[in-house]
């Protein structure tokens, strides 16, 4: 997911006061930022919407790779739409980690120094077009099974930034399908293309939900605050079931051969990724963890003048007005 | 090349350059808010692009499309302004480039809105509204920046005397521009010149810049006799799909 593995923290208020929380949530209630809420909660749902804003602006990287390479006016007037929605999914999810007492700046200094993780799925490479439809179709499409669900989130602010942004990633999922339905269909070479961006996708879209959670201490106190909503297995085989036949329409062929309908389940069985490699990612060492924040590093770094000019600015033309008055 | 066709690449490969170095801070600009504004100029610009490139390839009339003319023409038959073309270098260039070409473009599109020919100012007038917005802002941002800190205001001034050199050729008509002048479709550049300085001097007074007497104007791109070395570089990443796949539909 793009917030991965979120640990609960603990919380240490009152019995009585937890449990009047407890009871707003269970009633269906949203938490609002003025409200009361048990510490743990606040610092939890930081980290947790922290790290989806973090995703939001990284997932910038990989696709603006192909921004300057699109091959038709179009496509390039879509990718950067796309882009330009990323974007702005970040900035929405950093007013609503803001309203619970945190800077946009201190998260940014948090990625940045690697304190602050973004979803695994942005280490890995973009390397042909198709990979930008592969990109729309799995990675987009596995972050809506998360982000409608939490629609419905406790917290208020989170909530209807979910709203906001699932609209737009269902927009993104059918152009990438698009993308992949054009390369399918293509040249022998498009197709080629295709074919290696699913074999190379593939898993790693299966790890964006997570290892298994069902046995976790922390996902069973973030459902019970409804900051999670589904078990993280769960939203894997959703997917699956989603995305097998789309393949199939596709023309493509997923990378697993233990991929098969279960007549008993209506799901299909299918092979886990490797979680050494999930781990290894989560570590800095995926194919372009270190690319990855040199970029972000040096955007912030070297926008450090015009952020310091503008507000230099902005503190001058205050000053003149108060002097004018 | 007929003279609408000519004028019209001129146009349109005027938007698609710039979207295209625009659209290169994708990810990377100083600040999140600057990563959508920048990638909503590089939209509107790229849309422009899909306009004057398909108005031009219609004129043409050989069955090409805007994609075609885009990606599948080289250097030499570019008709973009050599200002455009000029790398991003950092945020300071780029948004004073922004900031010159928006001023000449807005007063370019300004006076093709009352052109002869319909379907240019068809164009002109759903162009005028982004552009005078892209104006905006650039200039606002070139203010800022110039009256921001000693160091802000020192590379907006290294900016604006280095690309300088490169705002005369936008206002030098050749004999197609004057063609088109006389035809009642395109007004005649040289008399944007004068709204265009005092626009400039504005601003750049606001910024707390100095302008260069020099009107010395490096000029080639307009005509396609001599681009910059920068542009070949841009092709090479802009068309290599379409150039490596002929066959391939996207
Ligand atoms: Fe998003
Ligand atoms: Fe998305």
């Amino acid at each position: 997911m793009y917030a991965q593995m979120i640990q609960s923290e603990a919380t240490t208020e009152d019995a009585e006061q937890l449990a009047a929380f407890q009871a707003r949530i269970d009633a269906g209630e949203r938490i609002e930022p003025k409200d009361w809420m048990p510490e743990g909660y606040r610092k939890t749902l930081i980290r947790q919407i922290g790290q989806h804003a973090h995703s939001e602006i990284v997932g910038q990287l990989p696709e603006g790779n192909w921004i300057t390479r699109a091959p038709t006016l179009e496509r390039k007037a879509i990718l950067l739409a796309k882009v330009q929605d990323e974007a702005g999914h970040g900035l929405y999810l950093y007013c609503a980690a803001e309203t619970l007492g945190i800077s946009r700046d201190d998260l940014t200094e948090q990625l940045l120094s690697g304190r602050m993780k973004y979803s695994s799925i942005f280490n890995y490479p973009t390397l042909t077009w198709a990979d930008v439809g592969a990109v729309g179709w799995l990675v987009d499409g596995a972050a809506i099974m998360n982000q409608v669900p939490l629609q419905r989130t406790s917290y208020g602010p989170y909530s209807r930034a979910m709203i906001r942004i699932c609209k737009e990633e269902s927009f993104h999922q059918r152009q990438g399908f698009d993308i992949m339905m054009k390369m399918a269909q293509g040249t022998e070479a498009q197709k080629r293309m295709a074919q290696d961006a699913l074999n190379r996708f593939w898993y790693p879209s299966l790890m964006m939900f997570g290892p298994s959670d069902a046995e976790s201490i922390h996902s069973t106190q973030n459902m019970a605050w409804r900051i999670k909503i589904n078990s993280n297995d769960e939203l894997r085989q959703k997917f699956v079931d989603q995305t097998v036949p789309q393949a199939e329409f596709l023309g493509l062929t997923i990378p697993d051969p233990n991929l098969r309908l279960n007549p008993e389940t209506g799901h299909y069985d299918f092979s886990e990724p490797d979680w050494g490699e999930f781990f290894d990612v989560l570590r800095g060492n995926g194919p372009c963890n270190a690319d990855r924040m040199e970029a972000r590093q040096t955007a912030w770094s070297e926008g450090q003048w015009v952020r310091d000019g503008l507000m230099a600015h902005a503190a001058k033309k205050r000053a003149r007005r108060v002097a004018a008055e | 090349m007929p003279d609408l066709f000519e004028w019209l690449c001129r146009m349109g490969d005027n938007t698609l350059v710039l979207g295209h170095r625009v659209s290169e801070w994708c990810g990377h600009a100083p600040v999140l808010e600057e990563d959508i504004a920048l990638a909503n100029t590089a939209l509107d610009l790229i849309g422009q692009t899909q306009m004057w490139l398909g108005l031009a390839a219609e004129v043409q009339g050989e069955g090409r499309s805007a994609d075609d003319l885009a990606f599948r023409r080289d250097a030499w038959d570019f008709r973009n302004c050599l200002l455009v073309e000029l790398p991003n270098r950092d945020f300071g260039h780029t948004l004073m480039r922004q900031f010159l070409f928006d001023s000449w473009h807005k007063l370019m599109l300004t006076g093709l809105c009352e052109s002869q020919d319909d379907r240019i100012a068809a164009i002109a007038m759903k162009s005028l509204k982004e552009v005078s917005y892209h104006q905006e802002r650039s200039a606002d941002t070139v203010i800022g920046l110039g009256d921001g800190t000693a160091e802000s205001h020192d590379r907006m001034q290294a900016a604006l005397d280095r690309l300088w050199p490169y705002m005369g050729e936008l206002f030098q008509p050749d004999a197609v521009d004057d063609r088109m002048t006389r035809q009642g479709i395109a007004p005649d550049l040289a008399a944007l010149r004068s709204g265009f300085d005092a626009i400039i001097a504005d601003t750049i007074q606001e910024a707390t810049l100095v302008l260069t007497d020099s009107r010395f104007a490096h000029r080639g791109g307009r005509d396609g006799s001599r681009h910059t070395e920068h542009l070949g570089h841009m092709l090479a990443v802009m068309q290599v799909l379409p150039r490596s796949y002929p066959d391939a539909r996207w």
